[in-house]
Order: structure tokens, then sequence, then C-alpha cells
């Protein structure tokens, strides 16, 4: 017999494989929303969707972060390039028992296919949607796309909540069973025009954000002087603020980015600092590492939101040197109880020469 | 957030593959090509106080002559109604007849000119210099929206949540429509108070 396995935090007591209860004062059953409402500082990441049919990928590229973050966004073809949809990611990972973030851009459906598409996925288990505008087609490969933006990220964040709070779609039919969400959106304080972005952030709360998360944060002056504005509006008290940081892989990648990749500020001095470097993947790491420790100083920032683009596996060792989650482990995937009764289940309808036929059941029935 | 990649991107593959060519558009965004500077468009925003003045006139105006319409019927009056704002908005504001106009919310700004179409705001692709992310020579809108809503008297409209564009009413006439809806509120008002 092994021993009882330590219960975690955010878990059903009365069995792992349970869904969770949803807890006063919350919109949705997610851990995430816990975890922000009970004032840990939150970690999230972003899962690099495959190009590939092959739900393995999702799971093997989910398996990383296992144990070092709260939610994981499942991008919605970002850069308006085609990977597997969020909403399949999603699938595959509520599966698993993770919490992903779904992200809903609104460059490739329109509100019919939207709302629908969160339904979806709150019936798969989806807690937490993030509504973005999307890039435009331009910036993808394929620009030769009908760029759709039937809603913008404002009127999208509108739409859902509407779904939830009200029960209805955005025609004013009911919904049987509304979805329980926690609302997301995004935030850029490093693009013009910069004294518009915290009055900005406000419209977004008042269409429903309830967290933001926020592009790359390379240069903290002015991140705390958003954040400054911010907290004298009184919305750092409405909303959860997630610090957008993430690695980079190199000098001559922050120089590509910075002049190819619009919306991402990157000043000269975090390049002047990475080409000094000896090992500059490692620097680029230290320059995350860095940020992550002074952001989490300033008042109002709830969590951040780390993304590595293809330096997924760097993500547990920067939120571990940071020291952000103070010893607090986020939920950790682990067999189910029901897991091998699932299995012996399985292996039974696979392998055993069995026939069920109606008759011989309703005979073993009685 | 975004896709970055140091080494070549298949985006990039992509239009480098695409078809030489002599001929090539102006603008990149397939929503609508404008083919023209920004002039007019930068110098209605610049007086946006100026022109907010004198819509609230003019609306004034076209509410007073609601009889005449109704007289004459909005159906009758609707095409050469239209044919005058397309022109006189499409000079001055590269107005794409959206049909609910939020001119007056957008510090003079047509926010259907954002290649997203964005009604709500400016997206996060930005760049430095304050211009569009996906047509590089053009202004963001929304930056000009910002600016021109600080000069306007009730310029805080920029802060309301707008609703996503009903797009079965393209291509009406947004002074007729808004008309009409002033005349019936304040009929509803009337009718209340007797």
């Amino acid at each position: 017999m092994t021993p009882p396995r330590p219960r975690q935090t955010d878990e059903h007591p009365d069995g792992i494989d349970l869904p969770l209860d949803r807890l006063p004062g919350h919109s949705s059953r997610g851990r995430l929303e816990r975890v922000l409402r009970r004032g840990e500082f939150a970690v999230t990441t972003e899962l690099n969707p495959p190009d590939s049919a092959d739900p393995e990928d999702v799971y093997n590229r989910a398996k990383i972060f296992d144990g070092w973050v709260d939610g994981i966004n499942a991008v919605d073809a970002s850069g308006a390039n085609c990977h597997m949809s969020s909403v399949g990611i999603c699938a595959l990972l509520t599966r698993m028992g993770y919490a992903p973030i779904m992200q809903i851009a609104c460059r490739d459906k329109n509100r019919i296919a939207i709302q629908g598409d969160v339904l979806g996925a709150a019936a798969m288990g989806v807690a937490n949607i993030l509504c973005l505008t999307g890039d435009g087609v331009q910036a993808g490969d394929q620009p030769g796309a009908k760029p759709v933006f039937d809603l913008d990220s404002m009127s999208l964040l509108e739409t859902v909540r509407i779904m939830r709070d009200n029960g209805k779609f955005l025609s004013g039919r009911k919904l049987t069973t509304p979805p329980q969400l926690f609302l997301g959106a995004a935030v850029n304080p490093f693009a013009p025009p910069y004294d518009f972005r915290p009055v900005h952030l406000g419209k977004k709360i008042a269409a429903g954000a309830q967290f933001v998360q926020s592009q790359y944060c390379f240069d903290v002056p002015m991140f705390r002087t958003f954040m400054q504005r911010v907290r004298d509006l009184g919305y750092a008290e409405q909303c959860f603020i997630l610090c957008g940081v993430g690695p980079l892989a190199s000098a001559k990648t922050a120089k590509w980015i910075r002049s190819n990749v619009p919306g991402i500020h990157i000043p000269d001095s975090i390049i002047a600092r990475l080409e000094g470097a000896q090992d500059q993947k490692k620097e680029g790491k230290q320059i995350c590492i860095d940020i992550i420790n002074e952001v989490k100083e300033i008042a109002g920032v709830a969590g951040i939101h780390v993304m590595a683009y293809r330096q997924e596996e760097y993500v547990a060792e920067i939120v571990d040197e940071s020291g952000v989650l103070k010893g607090r482990r986020p939920w950790k995937r682990e067999a189910r109880p029901d897991d091998q009764l699932v299995a012996s289940r399985l292996e039974h309808i696979l392998h055993d020469d069995v026939t069920e036929s109606q008759v011989d059941m309703v005979k073993t029935a009685h | 957030m975004v896709d970055t990649q140091p080494t070549v991107t298949q985006a990039t593959l992509v239009k480098k593959a695409a078809p030489k060519s002599d001929y090539k558009p102006a603008d990149v965004s397939p929503q609508r090509r404008v083919q023209r500077s920004y002039t007019i468009r930068l110098w209605s925003i610049r007086h946006s106080r100026l022109l907010e003045w004198f819509y609230s006139r003019f609306a004034d105006m076209f509410l007073l002559l609601h009889p005449l319409w109704k007289g004459i019927g909005y159906g009758r009056v609707e095409a050469p109604i239209k044919f005058v704002e397309k022109r006189v908005k499409g000079l001055m504001f590269d107005c794409r007849m959206c049909g609910q106009c939020v001119l007056s919310s957008t510090g003079m700004s047509c926010p259907m000119n954002c290649p997203k179409q964005l009604r709500n705001g400016p997206c996060g692709g930005v760049r430095a210099n304050g211009n569009c992310e996906v047509e590089p020579d053009m202004p963001c809108v929304w930056v000009k929206a910002w600016e021109g809503s600080r000069n306007m008297v009730k310029g805080d409209a920029i802060l309301n949540v707008q609703k996503p564009v009903d797009q079965s009413l393209r291509e009406t006439s947004a002074w007729l429509r808004v008309t009409a809806q002033a005349a019936a509120t304040r009929e509803t008002a009337s009718k209340e108070v007797a």
C-alpha cells in the first residue's frame, strides 16, 4: 500500500478527479482565480502551439510546466500564423487536469463562431478566457486570408461577460447553462498613446476584464509609471495585473524583435547588456529574472506571465530562481485515483474478447 | 502573445516568394485602400473642437427638419442625403459608411480606418513613432483619436465602451438614423410630460 499522497491546494476534498466547486464571490471554478483572490503571486505561461495533429505534442509541451505555473495560455494563432487551435489545445489540457487560459482572437472568427466556442470551451472545463484583438493577417504566413475583426477585444469581453452574467447570447436568446468564466484581457503599456493606456485598461475593466496580462516588459521604469497611474485611478483593486516577462535568446534576437514585432519595446540598455555578455542566452535569462525581481515589488502587480517562446524549458528555472512562488507549489498533475479504473476499462474493451450484446447485459443486470 | 524568431520565418518566405510586379499597391490593408495622403483627415482631428461645435448645430438643424424628412418620407430622402453624407464625410474623415457614426466619441478620427476596425481603443501593436503596425505610413487612428478627444468639450465620450458594429447597417445614412432616433426620444419625452 502506497502512503497517502499529500493533498494539493485547490483539489476537491472528495477526490482529485472531481471538479472544483465555485467559491463564493468567484465567477469561475478555476484554480487561477482562486490563487489570485487568495492574494498569492500568480505565475502563468504560454504553450507553444504545435503544428501537428498529435495530442502527445501538447501533453509533452505542458508537462515541463508541471508544478511551476498556475495557468497555461493556449494561444489563438499568435502572429497570425496558423497552429493547432486554442480550443483544441484547451480540450487536451483540461483532459489532463491543467488550468488553461484560452485566448480568443477576433481576427479569425465572427461573433457567431466566438460565442459558440466560448460555450464549448466552458463545457470542456476551461475556466479562464483571455480576450484579444489579434495581430493583423499581414503579420503571418498567410497574408491573403480575410481579416474578420467582427468584434474587438473590448466588445468581445463584453459579449462573454453578458453570456456569463446575464445568461444570454448577444442576441438576447437565453442560455440554459451560462458559462462560469474568469475573464482576462491584454494590456500594452509600452506602445503609444502612453497617457491613454491606463484609461484604456479602465475601459477593459468596465467591459468585464478581471485579470490582465501585459505585453513583454523590458522597461521597468516605464511599467512603474504606468502602474502608478493605474493605482491613482483605482484600477489595481478592480483587476489582477500580471506583468509579461520573458527571456531574450540573444542580442540578435532582441534587435530582430525590436525592428520586426510592433508593440514590443526593448531599451538600448538591455541590448547593450546582452551584447556584453559571454553567454548571451544565460544573460537573457538573468535579465528576465532581474526584471521579475523588480516588478514583483511594484504595488498592484498580482503576478507574472512568462512568455518564453521556444525556450519553454527555462520557465521552471526562471520561476525557481526569481523565488516569486515563495515556496508555494502550484497545482501539479498527479495520477487520478480513477485513472486505474479508466485504464482497466479500456483494457477490457480493447483486449478482452467480450461481446456485450444488449441481451447479455440485461441478463447480468438481473 | 507574438511569434518571435530570429531566423527566417515562413511569413518572410511567403513575402519573398510573392510574384514580382511593377505595380505595388500603396496600402497593405485589404479592408480599404484609401490611396491618398492623410492631410485632410489629420486636419479634421486637429480641428476636432470646431467640428464638434459645428456638428451639434448641424444635428439640431437636421432635427428641426424632421417634419420635412417625415413628410417626404425618410426612404425617399435617403438616397440624396446618403450621397452628400458619403462624399462630405468621405473627404473629411475618410468615412467608410458603417452607418453608426461614432466620430463624436473618437476625437473626430474615424475608427473604421483602423485596419482592425477597432472601435474601443488602440491595439497593442502601435509603433513607437505612433504609426499603425499594419500600415507603417499611416498614423494610428487611435493615437490621433486620443489627441483629438483632448481638444473636445465632450472628449471624455472616448471612455464609453462601444457596441460591436451592426454590419447590417453598412452603407446607410447615420445622419438620418440619428435624427429619427432623436425625434423619437423627443416624442416619448414630451408624451411623458403630458
